[in-house]
């Protein structure tokens, strides 16, 4: 089965300084991939040249098949893959349920071939506020919102464009115990629909459940890729990450 | 409300205003009438990049001007020399389109970049523009170009409220236009430009297009409001044309009116129209500008909605 | 306005001030004394020496006027350089300087760069008070873009008026002893009024080069631009440094200004044509670099002068925007990223 992502010898410089270096992974559809390293090791660089907020300078990214560099976020997007931001970017001037419509008529319907109904799209965008638990807050405006419910929104608005690869970006920093397992409960739910996650977080513990694979990003280099178990015993992950 | 009647509405008030004028006899009124009017239209094209996709024009004279100049440039092909008497539609559609190419051409330049440079290009742009313009002496250079009105107007016969009827058709069309695409789809696009473009990217919004298509559709109908410009005021010369007056109040007219709807404009450009109008003839022109300075600059820091922005929470209280 | 404003080089087409006239004057004397002895026939100047000389000048005319422009332009670095505030007006506060240095100089005769010198502690304490509204109205809520945008653009539009109501249109100057005479060196003329406003810029970039390079608080200045976060633990309140740092970039105004009326005769509109030259010379100079604004200034400053010498001088407003353009179009890596 051909990778739903490939991402082949992916290298970002700032200036003089090097972020990520010659990166390689692939995932396949359907998988759950977790990706850690410590503060500074290129992990949301690598989210910014995957999803193409930012360019990378060599190296290739597959998308189904299809090279995406040079396309733009949106044409991402559209294509597919939806990310989350670390820190929850809404849109501030418009109701939660219109934050959620954005990616739908710009994005799932683009990709549907076809436009929505007026009463899809709110019927859609009332049942993904209610997977993440915001349906009550509807017409609000996200300045009304806890932290923890802008992470929500975050994710919900990433859903919203109906992605077949979603990468999200530490949506659980901050959060309690119980919040955590809610978005580990929302993601798998999300997976066994059949949408293949990339999960970036600090939290080991729910990096460790979720992950069905583990890759290990430190100072820009890819150094370990694997079964998660086998990951976190390699010396070398030790020594970079947990060991510290 | 429904965008056809809001249009029909829009179409029965701006005939209602028609019908009114008709019993006023004092020429000054249309007069000022028609400046008050140009300006609905200059704010309101002026708001559909700024106000709802957040990208700030400083170049409102030089689109403005552009519509100006391209109709005393056909007016001296064509009329003076007797080959085609074109009219004043057929010179807002060409004035329009000349501007909404040339706010294209600075679009695609500048909007990949992020919005301070464009602003900053679209002031570089205001003064170019008037270079070139002031060393074309086809249209009159700095000397400046004359331009005769046809002794009678279609329709009505005074020329100056034919030209008040004609700025009246634009101040309608351009709010129409306004609230049409407020809330349409391209219009949700907008505001997700204006409120965060990297997230707009992320969500599938083509934020490029979108922010090309304001441009154009703004700069198109500053260029529509200044065709007729030479008509009312019989002489243009580059300084007039490129009045900094004309950048200062697009901008002022919606911030101070509101700019996240088309409400906005219209409040601000009738409010501050008449009160520079006013001003203008008991104190000076300038005095009159200068108050538009500080009515701009104390909005922005005291109350950065405008009126509407004040407005809003009083009804929405009463609404329970 | 195109027809009334002088060329800011027009000290090379004004007669009486230009190397060329006299060189070929002298050159067509000797020659012609040459001739009428050999002929009675006026010779011709050869062709080529026509451009060469004349290209020579306009090449050191525009490097006088690039110091010029770096210490107009130097403002410009520290606010929208370094600190990220897209100060439109700051050409409004350098023709406050201006007038300001006209008004004392005709009433008291004091040197106006003198008297901007003077002038720098109000400029400083002007920017630091825009700076606290700027602050507390846009900053602080994160409406920097439209809002800060269009404040700033008030600020510079009052700023016309204002003095279009106190002063008129008419153009002002200031008398010194260094406007008039003019420094031959072969067939190169320095101004004065050119050359000692230039040299006095490079003065003043070195001494903010060496003070944002040197002090505490000049780096605190470099460095609040990239991490905040990192100055607050060194118990510095950023705010403070960005204040200071926009009061000395007001108070660059104070020096420019006066360098400005040096140069040429001044109106209130003067400002808004600076707006494109200090921005193009900021981005192609690298943002927050005070060295590469000087490059990027002299590098104006030859292409303006060779344009208008060869083209007019109403053609120079044309060249700032082209270089606007270009820099725009390829230095995106030194825009996006921020």
């Amino acid at each position: 089965m051909a990778p739903l992502l490939a991402v082949d010898d992916l290298s970002k410089r700032f200036g003089g300084f090097v972020a990520l270096d010659g990166v390689s992974l692939s995932v396949e559809p359907g998988e759950r991939l977790g990706l850690i390293g410590p503060n500074g090791s290129g992990k949301s660089t690598l989210v910014n040249c995957l999803c193409g907020a930012l360019h990378n300078e060599t190296g290739t990214v597959t998308f189904e098949g299809v090279n995406v560099n040079g396309m733009t976020a949106h044409q991402r997007t559209r294509l597919g893959m939806a990310r989350s931001f670390q820190l929850p970017r809404p849109f501030t001037s418009l109701t939660l349920t219109d934050n959620l419509r954005i990616p739908l008529i710009y994005s799932a319907n683009v990709r549907r071939g076809s436009h929505f109904t007026a009463a899809e799209i709110d019927e859609r965008c009332g049942e993904l506020l209610r997977l993440v638990g915001l349906d009550a807050k509807a017409r609000r405006l996200p300045r009304d919102l806890t932290q923890v419910e802008m992470r929500k929104l975050e994710l919900a608005r990433a859903m919203a464009a109906d992605p077949k690869l979603l990468i999200a970006d530490e949506a659980m920093a901050g959060l309690s115990h119980s919040e955590i397992e809610d978005i580990i409960k929302l993601l798998n739910e999300l997976n066994a629909r059949g949408i293949t996650i990339i999960l970036i977080e600090h939290i080991m513990r729910a990096v460790m459940s979720f992950s069905q694979r583990l890759v290990v990003l430190v100072s820009g280099k890819k150094i370990a890729d694997g079964n998660p178990q086998d990951v976190i015993r390699d010396p070398e992950v030790e020594r970079a990450y947990l060991g510290q | 409300m429904r965008s056809w009647l809001f249009t029909i509405l829009a179409v029965v008030a701006g005939a209602a205003l028609f019908g009114v004028s008709r019993f006023i006899e004092n020429d000054y009124f249309f007069f000022a009438a028609y400046v008050v009017l140009q300006y609905v239209v200059l704010s309101t094209a002026w708001n559909i990049l700024g106000g709802y996709c957040g990208y700030v024009n400083f170049g409102t004279a030089a689109l403005f001007a552009l519509g100006a100049y391209t109709t005393v440039a056909f007016h001296k092909l064509l009329v003076t020399s007797r080959i085609y008497p074109i009219s004043i539609p057929e010179l807002i559609v060409i004035g329009g389109v000349v501007s909404a190419v040339v706010g294209l051409g600075i679009g695609y330049l500048t909007l990949r970049l992020r919005g301070a440079f464009f602003s900053i290009a679209t002031l570089a742009l205001a003064v170019v523009i008037q270079t070139l313009v002031t060393n074309w002496d086809f249209v009159g250079g700095s000397r400046g170009a004359y331009i005769i009105r046809p002794q009678t107007a279609p329709l009505i016969g005074n020329y100056i409220q034919y030209l008040f009827l004609v700025m009246l058709v634009l101040a309608v069309i351009s709010i129409v236009v306004a609230r049409v695409i407020e809330r349409s789809r391209l219009g949700y696009g907008f505001a997700t430009i204006r409120d965060d473009e990297i997230a707009a990217e992320a969500s599938g919004v083509p934020t490029l297009r979108l922010k090309l298509i304001a441009t154009t559709l703004s700069g198109a109908l500053m260029g529509m409001a200044g065709a007729p410009l030479p008509y009312y005021v019989g002489y243009l010369d580059p300084a007039s044309g490129f009045n900094l007056a004309y950048a200062v109040n697009s901008i002022a007219m919606p911030v101070i009116g509101g700019t996240t709807t088309w409400v906005g404009p219209l409040i601000g450009s009738v409010l501050l129209g008449t009160l520079q109008q006013w001003v203008t003839v008991t104190i000076s022109s300038a005095v009159s500008l200068l108050i538009v300075g500080l009515l701009l600059v104390a909005f922005v820091i005291i109350a950065p909605n405008g009126i509407v922005g004040l407005v809003r929470p009083l009804f929405e209280r009463t609404k329970g | 306005m195109w027809r009334r404003r002088p060329a800011m080089v027009q000290g090379l087409a004004k007669p009486g001030g230009t190397h060329g006239d006299e060189a070929s004057g002298r050159e067509r004397a000797a020659a012609g004394r040459a001739a009428e002895a050999a002929d009675a026939r006026p010779r011709v100047r050869p062709p080529m020496s026509f451009p060469l000389d004349l290209l020579i000048n306009a090449i050191v005319a525009g490097l006088m006027l690039g110091g010029f422009y770096a210490a107009v332009t130097s403002g410009i670095s520290i606010a929208f350089g370094i600190l990220d505030i897209v100060n439109i007006a700051h050409p409004a506060f350098i023709i406050l300087g201006s007038y300001i240095a006209y008004i004392i100089n005709s009433q008291f005769g004091f040197d106006p760069i003198l008297i901007s010198i003077a002038m720098v502690p109000a400029f400083y304490a002007l920017g630091a008070f825009v700076y606290q509204v700027y602050y507390v109205s846009f900053e602080r809520r994160g409406q920097e873009a439209l809002r800060g945008l269009a404040f700033f653009f008030g600020l510079l539009f009052i700023t016309e008026v204002v003095l279009v109501l106190v002063f008129g249109v008419d153009y002002r100057y200031v008398e010194a002893i260094y406007i008039g005479p003019t420094l031959h060196y072969g067939f190169i003329d320095l101004p004065l009024r050119m050359l000692v406003p230039c040299l006095v810029s490079l003065l003043l970039i070195l001494v903010l080069q060496v003070y944002l390079t040197r002090t505490f608080v000049g780096r605190a200045i470099m460095a609040v631009a990239q991490d905040q976060e990192a100055l607050r633990l060194l118990a510095v309140n950023p705010i403070r440094i960005k204040r200071v740092a926009f009061a000395i970039s007001i108070a660059t105004a104070s020096l420019a200004g006066a360098f400005l009326i040096v140069i040429q005769p001044v109106e209130p509109s003067v400002g808004r044509e600076y707006i494109g030259r200090v921005f193009a010379v900021c981005v192609m100079g690298g943002m927050g670099s005070l060295p590469g604004a000087v490059i990027a200034a002299m590098l104006l400053g030859i292409v303006e002068s060779i344009t208008a010498t060869f083209y007019g001088p109403s053609w120079a407003p044309a060249v700032s925007f082209g270089f606007l353009l270009l820099t725009l179009a390829f230095r995106p890596a030194g825009i996006l990223g921020r």
